[in-house]
């Protein structure tokens, strides 16, 4: 076993040539220091998790990312935002920056976008009006829509491009209600719009399935009962009728099923026309959207409020229901209505971002000031320099002169460790976290632990009668074994933690994992070499009483520790406990 | 410090020795007893989640003037006044001397938003210095699930290891009892005190898993070396042997521990003195309470846990009788020669030989005189297996000693 040659000089040169490679790396890629998590450097993280859903198929990684990749576009405009997937449903938008709720409101309401059929609404019986009639306030008082806008040129850059009748999709009650609603009862902005009415009972080809006669009487009892707090997002299936609120609150829908999906939007965009006060938000469909949409738009444009109103469905909750004003067959629709240029926008984002491929559920938000993150660092490096300091002590205390080596090893560690945390920061994203830093201190006991195995082998291997030169070798070769051993069961702890967990967990176990494997390297070629030189030198070699291989103490005799300036090489006569 | 190096030495020789495996009994008994407890105080007090496990918005804001516990009642006024609560109440408690923290049920988005500007106005700070952490009433089952998968995954990967490490599924299976022992046990004291479980508490007892298995493989290592060849002779028990290793490793485990705990003892100072509440303090309370346990059983539980294991194999068994006997006849031996003990204690060869009988067939062949022994049959397997020591031992000593180990099997055969 223990028949290799040591060559301590080489395994030294090994370790350093691979920290001064590491310090050149960190040059020339001017990192010196380890990339921070928002927990120590302040900052809004947000975690959502993918969560099955109705009709929407298994959560696969390709989902995930192409959400990933919508988030990222739809935040990335906002701020330096970070987006990236953790395990195999869940996604992390981190922010610096504390105090961003529009970040946390655009990254949380990022589900799915449909387009259903208004079939009644009613305002939610709230404090102000009880509103007595609801067969009623679903086609008048809900409906509101904006007078100013709707009649007025509605062409806009979108019109020239469709074929059809004047203006592509038409506008807009309350879409971000900004102004009192204001309730002028028959809106009726395009002349063709209400007169049909319900003219056609069944318009019911292909898939698209437009209702012409509004809410059933149960789905109004039922409406009558609704309360917003009842919507649940599980219940929630796309081909099936739904009945939810506005994302204020203030009014209930009976919405069809749902006739444009989110996905089927190519773009949106927010645009002020010509000649125009107002923003109004340009549409672009694709794929089976657009001649559903034109289906839809085409039947839809002759009923009567509100089945002519398309409700813009995000996330369950009814964002916007724009009324059709006249069939949109190009896929090319404009939503006009009172918005501000903020409005529009947003309202463009959520229709272009909002169609994520799952759904998810924000799970976890956490806003870190940058005073407390410093304040957490700095208790981490505490922490980290107390316990540092603790070892050290102890070692030297119990192994007096060998506690030099477990010095310059855990010295050596550390260097390797900081290396390692920039670089990887550097190259992989590695962020270090309070919990990592945990990790990184809970993994000096670790890395000390190595030492106390093989030191404690040594002095065993001395006290069974071996010189010490003998012993540095024969004691490692059975330590290492152990070392290993012990090691190989930390990793795997380490391994387990970072594939199963979530959040902080993994920070954790990415630096204990990684301290581990610097133990490993720094013990085969840091220690080990170190105490082979150091056993040639007359302090340690003959067992100096500060060495931590004071003979007596271990029970042997001096000259037993050193044979080459002992004459009696005979380890017979001196057995230990020998009369 | 001189005379806890002489302990380890002693301890290493076998000269001083702790019966830990022999008195299993009790061990097994005082953990049983620890466990009952334990179990006992998660079922009637239960864990108190913190509210990342129960979901809810927990800020903590700093107070700009006055004690933070004066302005708990304004800032819990704030908060139910902003309506966003609907009939629920607010936890309002203060960390340290200058922050309030406030717990709610989950809020929306918006709710947050008003929170916190109502808390700002109430403590005049700017909305930026509150933190805040949002929680999804599912998440926390979500970390619960991952805890428990990662738990079940690392134990069969770790039953895996050690079994392929020691060839040996007996030392799995203790290990992972004491395992378990030891997370149900720190589990136990955060019931009964009523620490916080936190999310930390659960890396912290993951983390433990680790630190118990790795403590458990350095001694079991050490119980392998001294037991790898015992049954082809009868000078000890299994048990015997195995209580040797825990002997000897008594100080490596230890002085492990005592620096392991360090580092955390550093984290929990920090993380619970200067810092208040967080990470830091959940992380290192359960790491400090789990080493400190898994020591514990990696002495007094996985040890006499393997040898109760060990001791029913029929070669074990066949071993626990040649040694029974073997010292039987020593005992007789000794008694009939009367005076003659003492003298054969004191170290001549006769003396040793006389101890050990049956220990080898070439000695007894080359000292053949005595009839005393019982089975020279029983020499089987190799001969030269555990030559004898000629240094001086006592015959009727149930626990083995250590002898240099130049005079045992040369170290090429060490695997």
């Amino acid at each position: 076993m223990a028949t290799k040659r040591p060559h301590p000089w080489r395994s030294l040169a090994v370790l350093l040539v691979a920290l001064l490679v590491g310090v050149g790396l960190m040059a020339t890629l001017g990192a010196w220091t380890p990339r921070l998590g928002l927990d120590l450097r302040g900052g809004t993280s947000i975690t959502l998790t993918a969560r099955p859903s109705a009709g929407q198929g298994a959560i696969t990684p390709e989902k995930l990312a192409e959400a990933v990749e919508i988030i990222r576009n739809r935040v990335g405009a906002i701020a330096e935002a970070e987006v990236t997937t953790q395990g195999n449903d869940h996604i992390v938008v981190e922010v610096p920056g504390v105090g961003q709720d529009q970040i946390v409101r655009l990254v949380g309401s990022t589900a799915e976008l449909r387009f259903r059929q208004v079939l009644a609404a009613a305002p939610v019986a709230a404090p102000p009006q009880p509103k007595p009639t609801p067969s009623k306030s679903p086609a008048t008082s809900k409906a509101t829509p904006k007078p100013t806008v709707g009649p007025s040129v509605k062409p806009s850059n979108k019109a020239t491009k469709s074929p059809a009748p004047r203006a592509p999709g038409r506008a807009v009650p309350q879409a971000f209600r900004r102004n009192a609603p204001t309730p002028t009862p028959t809106p009726t902005p395009k002349a063709t719009v209400p007169a049909p009415k319900a003219t056609t009972p069944t318009v019911d080809n292909g898939k698209v399935r437009v209702s012409t006669t509004g809410a059933s009487p149960e789905q109004m009892a039922a409406l009558q009962k609704f309360k917003c707090a009842d919507y649940t997002p599980g219940k929630d299936n796309f081909k099936q009728a739904l009945f939810t609120c506005d994302r204020e609150g203030t009014t209930k829908f009976v919405l069809g099923p749902a006739i444009v999906l989110g996905s089927e939007i190519a773009d949106a965009s927010a645009q002020l026309p010509q000649n125009q006060l107002a923003w109004q938000v340009g549409l672009r469909l694709k794929g089976a959207g657009k001649s559903k949409f034109a289906q839809a738009s085409t039947q839809m444009y002759q009923l009567q409020q509100p089945l002519s109103q398309f409700a813009i469905v995000l996330d369950g909750k009814v964002v916007s229901y724009p009324v059709i004003q006249g069939p949109i067959t190009d896929g090319q629709a404009s939503i006009t209505g009172n918005f501000s240029q903020q409005e529009a926008t947003d309202l463009a984002n959520t229709l272009k971002y909002g169609a994520l491929p799952l759904r998810f559920e924000t799970s976890q938000v956490s806003a870190v000031s940058p005073t407390l993150g410093s304040d957490q660092l700095t208790g981490g490096l505490v922490a980290g320099a107390i316990g540092l300091a603790l070892v050290v002590l102890y070692s030297f205390f119990y192994y007096r002169g060998l506690g030099l080596v477990v010095v310059l090893s855990l010295a050596a560690a550390g260097a390797l460790v900081y290396a390692s945390v920039v670089l990887l920061g550097k190259s992989a994203g590695f962020t270090l976290t309070l919990a990592g830093i945990a990790g990184l201190i809970v993994a000096i006991g670790i890395t000390a632990d190595s030492f106390v195995v093989y030191f404690e082998r040594l002095r065993d291997e001395v006290r069974d009668g071996r010189s010490l030169r003998t012993a540095v070798e024969t004691g490692w070769v059975r330590a290492r074994r152990t070392i290993l051993a012990a090691d190989s069961v930390s990793l795997l702890a380490a391994v387990v933690l970072y594939a199963l967990s979530v959040g902080n967990v993994r920070g954790f176990a990415y630096a204990l994992g990684l301290t581990t494997l610097i133990d490993i390297i720094i013990v085969f070629v840091f220690t080990k070499p170190l105490v082979t030189l150091l056993a040639r030198t007359r302090f340690f070699g003959e067992g100096h009483r500060f060495s931590g291989l004071d003979p007596t103490r271990l029970g042997v005799p001096r000259e037993r520790l050193a044979p080459r300036t002992a004459t009696r090489a005979s380890t017979r006569a001196s057995s230990p406990k020998g009369a | 410090m001189s005379r806890l190096g002489a302990v380890g030495h002693k301890l290493y020789t076998g000269e001083v020795s702790l019966n830990f495996v022999g008195r299993r009994k009790l061990w097994y008994l005082i953990s049983a007893v620890v466990l009952v407890i334990a179990i006992g105080a998660v079922l009637i007090r239960g864990l108190a989640f913190s509210i990342e496990f129960r979901g809810g918005v927990d800020f903590q804001a700093p107070v700009a003037s006055g004690s933070a516990q004066n302005a708990i009642p304004g800032v819990r006024t704030a908060v139910v006044d902003t309506g966003v609560l609907g009939r629920a109440e607010p936890i309002v408690t203060s960390i340290g001397a200058n922050q309030v923290r406030v717990e709610t049920p989950p809020l929306s988005t918006d709710n947050i938003a008003k929170a916190r500007t109502a808390i700002a106005k109430q403590l005049k700070v700017g909305e930026g210095q509150i933190d805040y952490s949002s929680i999804g009433p599912t998440w926390g089952a979500q970390i619960t699930d991952k805890a428990l998968l990662s738990l079940g995954v690392f134990l069969v990967l770790v039953m895996g290891v050690i079994w392929l490490y020691f060839r040996e599924w007996r030392m799995s299976v203790s290990g992972l009892v004491a395992l378990l022992h030891d997370v149900a046990i720190t589990v136990g004291i955060y019931a009964l005190v009523g620490f916080d479980v936190t999310p930390a508490t659960i890396i912290g007892v993951l983390t433990i898993l680790g630190y118990s298995l790795y403590d458990t493989v350095v001694v079991f290592d050490k119980v392998r070396e001294n037991t790898r060849s015992i049954s082809s002779g009868s000078r000890w028990t299994y048990s015997e042997a195995a209580n040797l290793a825990v002997n000897q490793t008594l100080v490596r485990s230890i002085n492990t521990s005592i620096i392991a705990l360090l580092p955390v003892a550093g984290i929990l100072f920090v993380g619970a003195g200067l810092l208040g509440a967080g990470t830091l303090k959940d992380l290192s309370l359960a790491l400090f309470i789990g080493i400190a346990v898994g020591t514990y059983s990696s002495i007094f539980i996985a040890t006499p846990l393997l040898c109760d294991l060990k001791e029913r194999e029929p070669a074990m068994r066949a071993l626990s009788r040649r040694v029974e006997q073997r010292r039987a006849g020593a005992a007789a031996k000794s008694a009939a020669s009367g005076s003659a003990g003492p003298a054969a204690v004191s170290g001549t060869p006769g003396g040793a030989e006389g101890g050990e009988p049956a220990a080898s067939g070439e000695d007894q062949g080359a000292n053949g005189t005595r009839q005393s022994v019982p089975a020279t049959s029983r020499a089987q397997g190799r001969p030269a297996g555990r030559p004898q020591s000629t240094s001086s031992r006592s015959a009727g000593r149930s626990q083995p000693q250590r002898k240099p180990r130049s005079t045992r099997r040369p170290k090429g055969h060490g695997r």
